[in-house]
């Protein structure tokens, strides 16, 4: 379905085969032709991606680089802040809000030549895994309109499936890159925490959110993480470590390469599918067959992992989300005093998901509470850390499904959050670790829907999660 | 209102603004008395997707006036402090909550008391909330304006033990702190600006008892507030216990019109700030080495000042005019000129009473200890010195005394001159005349002045004092 190939477009424009101009344009009749029927962008930003693509243009008639990602259009998450394009979180608590400057990864595509087309739809606040939760209506999955594309990036997520771009970024805060990738049958990388600045992306859960890329491609993916990943002066949490080319490394296969199947997360346990689970073992087996030791590990608190993450995650949002007050910016529901004005603001301003977590969080915090939840899942957080040191001692990657489930459908998990939460089992012991995960793309479900598999590795461990994805990619 | 048989216990906490190019947490200017929300960025505006960085120039800051206080400097770390209020732009205030930067010391007041530092922790400060229309009260205005240039300031928290027991001590803590503060770089100190805020923890209790329950004094904007509002709040609890009432731990607000505090928040509907450990910052773990070079750069502080001139001087380190002489800064002057063999107690003297001008700190020792050497030696009356430093001073603090006399046709009256200058006077006045030589000794004192100046009047200044009294108990027959 997609058209894909990021790396090809920008050797086209900049060896001056085709101009940037031709490709966006191509890219925007695709957006005209079909997101009013999958929805996946919030604000298409045409005009300034066509006067992006000229400038690209005039550089390599006057000779100059453009950079890695020359034309390239990419499809930006809209809790990202872009200047004078207005940055909503699909809110409308911030429905008008326009910010005075670029997040830092938005800073960098441009400056590597990339061009962005539009903001994409997510869950409110990134809160959710479907993007149902988005003020202004769900994201379609481009395979099937009338299931979700998971979420929270799902309109990052189906825009690339749908060729609308060859690349998107999305935010993970406990696998909201990575389960709609998988729903979407694209590739998704949330890096290690701190490899990617998270200046300018509209906080959720600060210690756990990182900004990653979607593509197409394995390649595609690595390619534009090489471009984002980085210091920044910007963010505190930042990691210095220099950044290697990893999609110069791509090819070098899996053999020697130790990889644990994390035994609680292929069990029947965790209420993972069957064709799920069969999607993933058949990937052990590729990974096995291309020169890989695969063995089953254990880590066992990544059951808890879920628990911990609903308390950690929600309390770090109610703080987060305290700004939003009708004093600053975006919406205000005027009113006799500031303090009604704030509390009609937010009631007005915030959809049911976010709320509840702002309930969630602030009841863990609170005095005489904080320890019995807030610091009993600081515990857990502390504990499968540990338990992840001690498989990364024996394996170099673990592998795990990326969603219990292919994409469903629309209405099917709303009733109770609780069934939506259980989504993001796989996902969230990475946020909670820090570590990097992958999911790449293997096979289909029963349904004929996309299955995606996770590969999860150490702190900063992305190249070898990239080479292991070139793999399962070629095997699929 | 009495405080008879009861103990006052003082226990202050001082809002320092550092004295930073920027601020805490990025690169907005702080800076006072910019056009409102004009030093602000998306950080100090708390914009959504920005982020907090740490201001190292702010720790070092912090650092120095830690090691001043003798505290313990520590690795420390940022917490959440929630609340809503709309002039603190995320709704939170980032601040040392549980790990603070400096922690335990004292500081030592020119009366040798040492009053004990808990702790002196970085916090960021808030903007401000004008209130305008209808009544402009916070009740009844009509809207309100916020000025964010002050969000984000980076400030320390110091927090003093409760040792002090009276509102003297409780001036004389700040003002000390004050000038340290001033002397090591690390604030401007000035109050009026909002450079340092003081809160007053106020409690009594009769001698020997365990603390009483304190309220804490809030919106003391002078050392004089300071002194008047604890004052009040000490005679106020009184009269309550001994009325047998009972204190309500409150905050409770300085009202400096009608000289009262009055009441504010109670401590049982205080919020719960669901402090936690703010996940965009990583803990501060200063280098012993740099700590060490901070220590090593630190300027002497006011009290090693005040025991070096109080020794120069020959005179006790609580010693008031040893005391003026540090905190306008003149103590390296004094020290210098009496090492030059400069009278002490007259370049004390001068300090205290002709050098609080403008100027006066550029006066060289050499200068001022030549000037004080004419006015011991008899050369130069009080009056004349003090006229000769003034132009010393004005014309850059580095002439020649003696030129200067010379210049104003200053020298030392003859003896003969004088006594004639004296005569004429007495001959020109013989009803004060008569009433002084008939008077009792307090008629003379009086007398004695009006004598002085009338031939100060004649001699257009250059007579001395002491020499024209001297003649006129001899003329009236002792």
């Amino acid at each position: 379905m997609s058209a894909g190939d990021a790396r090809a477009i920008a050797a086209a424009v900049r060896s001056g085969a085709r101009s940037a101009r031709d490709v966006v344009e191509e890219h925007l009749a695709r957006i005209a032709a079909r997101d009013g029927e999958l929805h996946a962008f919030t604000t298409v930003t045409g005009d300034r991606a066509l006067a992006a693509a000229d400038a690209v243009d005039r550089k390599v008639a006057e000779g100059i680089d453009p950079g890695p990602l020359a034309g390239v259009p990419v499809a930006l998450k809209d809790n990202l802040c872009t200047r004078g394009v207005p940055t909503t979180c699909s809110s409308r608590i911030l429905e008008g809000w326009v910010p005075p400057y670029d997040a830092t990864v938005v800073t960098r595509l441009a400056a590597a030549g990339a061009i962005a087309v539009g903001k994409t739809n997510l869950d409110e606040f990134a809160m959710g895994s479907s993007t149902e939760n988005s003020a202004f209506g769900p994201t379609r999955n481009p395979h099937d309109p009338s299931r979700v594309p998971g979420g929270s990036s799902g309109g990052s997520a189906a825009a690339v499936a749908a060729g609308f771009a060859p690349l998107a970024l999305g935010s993970d805060t406990g696998g909201s890159i990575r389960q709609p990738a998988a729903l979407c049958g694209v590739v998704g990388l949330k890096p290690t925490y701190g490899r990617v600045s998270r200046y300018g992306l509209v906080a959720f859960a600060s210690s756990l959110d990182q900004v990653g890329p979607f593509g197409a491609t394995v390649a595609d993916t690595a390619l534009a993480y090489d471009v984002i990943a980085g210091v920044d002066p910007l963010d505190a949490t930042s990691i210095p470590d220099p950044v290697s080319a990893t999609s110069a490394v791509l090819g070098e296969g899996v053999a020697g390469l130790r990889v644990g199947v994390i035994a609680e997360l292929v069990g029947d346990r965790m209420g993972i599918a069957p064709d799920v689970l069969r999607a993933t073992r058949r990937a052990a087996d590729v990974l096995a067959t291309a020169g890989a030791t695969v063995e089953e590990v254990s880590v066992p608190s990544c059951v808890y992992g879920l628990s911990a993450y609903y308390v950690i995650a929600p309390a770090e949002a109610s703080s987060n989300l305290a700004r939003f007050d009708g004093v600053r910016f975006g919406m205000r529901v005027d009113a006799p005093t500031t303090l009604e004005m704030q509390r009609a603001t937010r009631t007005a301003g915030f959809g049911p998901e976010v709320k509840r977590r702002i309930m969630l969080g602030t009841y863990a915090l609170s005095a005489g509470y904080y320890d019995a939840y807030y610091g009993k899942a600081l515990r857990v957080r502390t504990l499968l850390l540990r338990e992840f040191a001690e498989a990364y001692e024996r394996f170099d990657v673990l592998l795990s499904p990326t969603s219990p489930t292919t994409a469903f459908p629309f209405g099917a998990k709303t009733a109770d959050p609780l069934t939506m939460y259980l989504n993001d089992v796989c996902t969230i012991p990475s946020n909670l670790t820090g570590h990097p995960a992958l999911s790449v793309p293997f096979g289909v479900g029963d349904d004929g829907l996309p299955v995606g598999v996770q590969l999860l590795g150490p702190a900063l461990a992305e190249t070898t999660l990239f080479r292991a994805a070139a793999v399962l990619e070629a095997g699929r | 209102m009495t405080t008879d048989g009861w103990e006052t216990v003082i226990g202050l906490e001082v809002h320092v603004e550092l004295a930073t190019e920027t601020k805490l947490f990025s690169a907005a200017p702080n800076r006072f008395g910019a056009a409102p929300n004009t030093n602000v960025d998306p950080t100090s505006l708390g914009l959504p997707g920005s982020l907090p960085v740490l201001n190292e120039r702010a720790v070092e800051l912090a650092v120095r006036v830690g090691l001043a206080l003798h505290c313990d400097v520590r690795p420390s770390t940022f917490a959440r402090k929630n609340y809503f209020y709309p002039d603190m732009p995320k709704d939170f205030q980032i601040s040392q909550f549980d790990e603070p930067i400096n922690v335990g010391g004292w500081l030592e007041l020119p009366s040798g008391t040492r009053v004990g530092i808990t702790r002196a922790h970085l916090e960021e400060d808030t903007g401000k909330t004008t209130h305008v229309g209808g009544s402009g009260r916070i009740g009844g205005a009509d809207h309100a304006l916020v000025d964010y240039n002050r969000a984000g300031v980076p400030l320390l928290e110091i927090v003093g033990e409760p040792d002090l027991r009276n509102s003297e001590d409780a001036r004389a803590y700040v003002e000390e702190l004050r000038q340290v503060l001033v002397a090591i770089g690390a604030s401007d100190g000035k109050m009026e600006e909002g450079s340092l805020r003081v809160d007053a923890n106020v409690s009594v209790r009769r001698p020997g008892d365990p603390f009483g329950t304190r309220c804490e004094i809030k919106n003391v904007n002078s050392l004089r507030s300071l002194g008047r509002a604890i004052d009040y709040e000490a005679a106020r609890q009184v009269e309550l216990l001994e009325a047998g009432e009972a204190i309500r731990q409150e905050t409770r607000h300085w009202d400096e019109a009608s000289g009262r505090t009055l009441s504010g928040r109670s401590k049982e509907d205080a919020e719960d700030y669901r402090y936690f450990l703010e996940p965009d910052l990583v803990p501060v773990v200063p280098d012993p080495a740099w700590v060490e070079e901070i220590r090593a750069a630190l300027p002497p502080l006011p009290a090693d000042r005040r025991r070096t001139l109080a020794d120069a001087a020959g005179r006790p380190p609580s010693d008031g005019e040893v005391v003026v002489a540090v905190a306008r800064g003149l103590d390296g002057l004094a020290v210098a000129a009496i090492a030059l063999g400069a009278d002490a107690d007259r370049v004390l003297t001068h300090i205290e009473h002709n050098l609080a001008v403008d100027g006066a700190d550029a006066l060289t020792a050499l200068s001022f200890a030549a000037l004080v050497a004419l006015e011991t030696s008899g050369a130069l009356t009080a009056t004349q010195t003090k006229d000769v430093l003034a132009t010393l001073v004005a014309e850059g603090g580095s002439g020649d005394p003696a030129a200067i006399a010379a210049a104003k046709g200053y020298e030392a009256m003859a003896s003969d001159a004088l006594a004639g200058a004296v005569d004429a006077v007495i001959a020109a006045n013989p009803e004060e005349w008569s009433r002084y030589v008939e008077g009792d000794e307090r008629a003379r004192g009086k007398l004695t002045g009006f004598f002085v100046g009338q031939v100060m009047k004649q001699t257009r200044g250059q007579a001395d004092g002491k020499a024209v009294t001297a003649l006129l108990a001899a003329r009236a027959g002792g």
